[in-house]
């Protein structure tokens, strides 16, 4: 075998044709399920896709790059179900374009995180980590309590939806509408927005503030949506621990 | 494969015969750049002998683990390994090894369970990891609270301090998404005049010290208002999330500043519910953690507390 590389590496053409072969296996090894993933990836009934308000949240999170820091997906390790709850599904972020995995925990995975905290711990905690945890390395976002910029909510549901997420031409059209309404208790836009997402989504002042949409509010929003989105993950582990 | 030695690199064409360098005494690839020559230097033995193996290992390890995609399927392995069950497995084998002590737990006779000292040596450390990773980020690492979090240290409760109190707010939350969570809310006063305002943020200030004026326009402001909820003379203990404003520990202060931001804005403080995250059992004996948690604030077991919530130690855990 090696008097066969020997030679080979005295053809340059038949050379590059061996390297074309090893590689493409190694290639073909990481890319051929992704053929199959419509059938291998079950989407859950139950499984919403983000609100605009929580879309506008998961914008702001890549923008500030949360994600360097906290990873999205608890590992089927036993340590991590016994710390965080049940091991991230695919069919989890199914909808999400980009996903925000990641794979370098210098905090805490936040898959799990939606309603583990109150709105205000979160508003508290961003504005000054070292307020609520003294010891807490991370940066403050002090900025955050700016208006929200609405701009682009609409576009942004339009072009996941042509990506494949469950967005329609209501959701499209009142997105709008809707970021505004799940940040508004007890006015028409949030019985809008939960008419069109389900009546489980959570509708609050998140930044404690109803008469101004804030960037806090839209983040608040999207980290109380973590790991809420859908029952499955809950229900798979329970019925495989019984 | 036998090759003829004439044409091996560095090898004369007509008799075969390497040239071989006197120093390292390795042959010559044959190229010549005007009298410099390259040594056809071999691979290293060691560096060999590795790459063999890690070939030998792969091949072993595509018959033993999962391995070639195979469409919708994939080669299993003969070991059947799988992550998720293995997780899985794992986890029931943590809930059996905790079976022993936290089992004892279902039952909340939290006499009977605190008056048991081998099982609190056991189960209050482990109650103390529970609460470093669900309760700490908003009560403190040793229950010191904080602005708008309650001190869980102390006396003071607004709905009971007993375990079996605790039990239920852990249960149910405080104004959470739970169906049957606790509720309370201080209601937003804006509709009062601002020298109102002014006169019964002063005049509540002062009660902790004793030095409100029962015959002021503020005391009339605060029976009309404000007893319904805080009790007589502002003593609380009604166990409706309503505090005593007479020893001042109210969570968001009581100096004028404060008190006036609560009449303005009203308050509404959200405990989330832990039932879904936690078994019963785990949150029985939290509620006893917690109910323990001693005065001068250093927790039960705060040695282990070190390793801490967004440290790069506990991440990794």
């Amino acid at each position: 075998m090696l008097k066969l590389h020997y030679n080979l590496e005295k053809l340059s053409m038949g050379l590059v044709g061996a390297i074309v072969v090893v590689a493409s296996i190694g290639g073909i090894v990481e890319i051929a399920p992704l053929f199959t993933i419509e059938q291998t990836v079950e989407i859950p009934d139950d499984m919403r896709p983000h609100t605009p308000l929580e879309m506008a949240g998961r914008e702001i999170y890549i923008r500030e790059g949360c994600y360097a820091c906290h990873s999205q997906m608890v590992r089927s390790l036993a340590d991590e179900l016994d710390r965080y709850g049940p091991y991230s599904l695919a069919a989890e972020s199914a909808y999400d374009h980009p996903m925000l995995w990641g794979s370098k925990r210098t905090g805490p995975d936040l898959a799990r995180l939606g309603e583990k905290y109150s709105d205000d711990w979160h508003v508290a905690h961003l504005i000054d980590p070292r307020s609520v945890i003294p010891v807490s390395i991370m940066p403050a976002y002090p900025w955050l309590t700016r208006d929200l910029d609405t701009g682009l909510i609409a576009d942004n549901l339009t072009a996941l939806a042509r990506l494949g997420v469950p967005y329609d031409d209501a959701m499209i059209e009142n997105a709008l509408a809707d970021a505004r309404g799940q940040s508004r208790p007890d006015t028409d836009g949030a019985d809008g927005v939960r008419d069109r997402y389900g009546e489980d989504i959570a509708v609050r002042a998140f930044d404690g503030d109803p008469s101004r949409l804030t960037e806090m509010d839209a983040l608040v929003a999207y980290l109380q949506s973590l790991g809420t989105l859908t029952d499955a993950a809950h229900e798979m582990l329970a019925e495989d621990t019984q | 494969m036998s090759t003829d030695p004439k044409t091996l690199p560095g090898a004369d064409p007509h008799t075969g015969n390497r040239e071989i360098d006197p120093v390292t005494g390795y042959d010559t690839t044959g190229h010549d750049w005007g009298g410099i020559k390259e040594l056809n230097t071999p691979f290293p033995k060691v560096a060999l002998v590795a790459l063999v193996l890690t070939v030998i290992y792969s091949v072993i390890a595509w018959i033993l683990l999962p391995a070639w995609p195979l469409g919708r399927e994939y080669t299993r392995g003969i070991l059947g390994l799988d992550q998720q069950e293995m997780a899985e497995r794992r986890l029931r084998d943590l809930v059996a090894l905790r079976e022993d002590w936290l089992g004892r737990f279902e039952n909340p006779d939290f006499t009977a369970l605190s008056e048991d000292a081998d099982l609190m040596a056991i189960a209050m450390p482990a109650a103390d990891r529970l609460y470093q990773d669900n309760c700490s980020a908003c009560h403190g690492r040793a229950g010191s609270g904080g602005p708008g979090y309650p001190v869980l240290h102390d006396t003071y409760w607004l709905w009971g301090g007993a375990p079996e109190d605790i039990a239920m707010t852990l249960q149910v939350g405080i104004n959470a998404a739970h169906p049957d969570t606790r509720w309370a809310q201080m209601p937003a006063f804006d509709w009062m005049e601002d020298d109102e305002l002014s006169k019964l943020s002063d005049y509540v200030a002062a009660m902790p010290s004793g030095e409100a004026d029962p015959d002021s326009e503020a005391s009339t402001l605060f029976a009309e208002n404000c007893v319904a909820c805080h009790s007589e003379g502002g003593a609380g203990g009604l166990m409706n999330g309503a505090p005593s404003l007479v020893d001042d520990a109210v969570i968001y202060g009581q100096d004028t500043e404060s008190v006036m931001a609560t009449l303005r804005n009203g308050r509404q403080g959200v405990m989330p519910y832990w039932s879904e995250r936690v078994s019963d059992a785990e949150i029985n004996a939290l509620s006893l953690y917690v109910s323990r948690l001693p005065d001068d604030g250093a927790a039960d077991g705060a040695e282990t507390v070190q390793a801490s919530d967004e440290s790069p130690a506990e991440a990794t855990q």
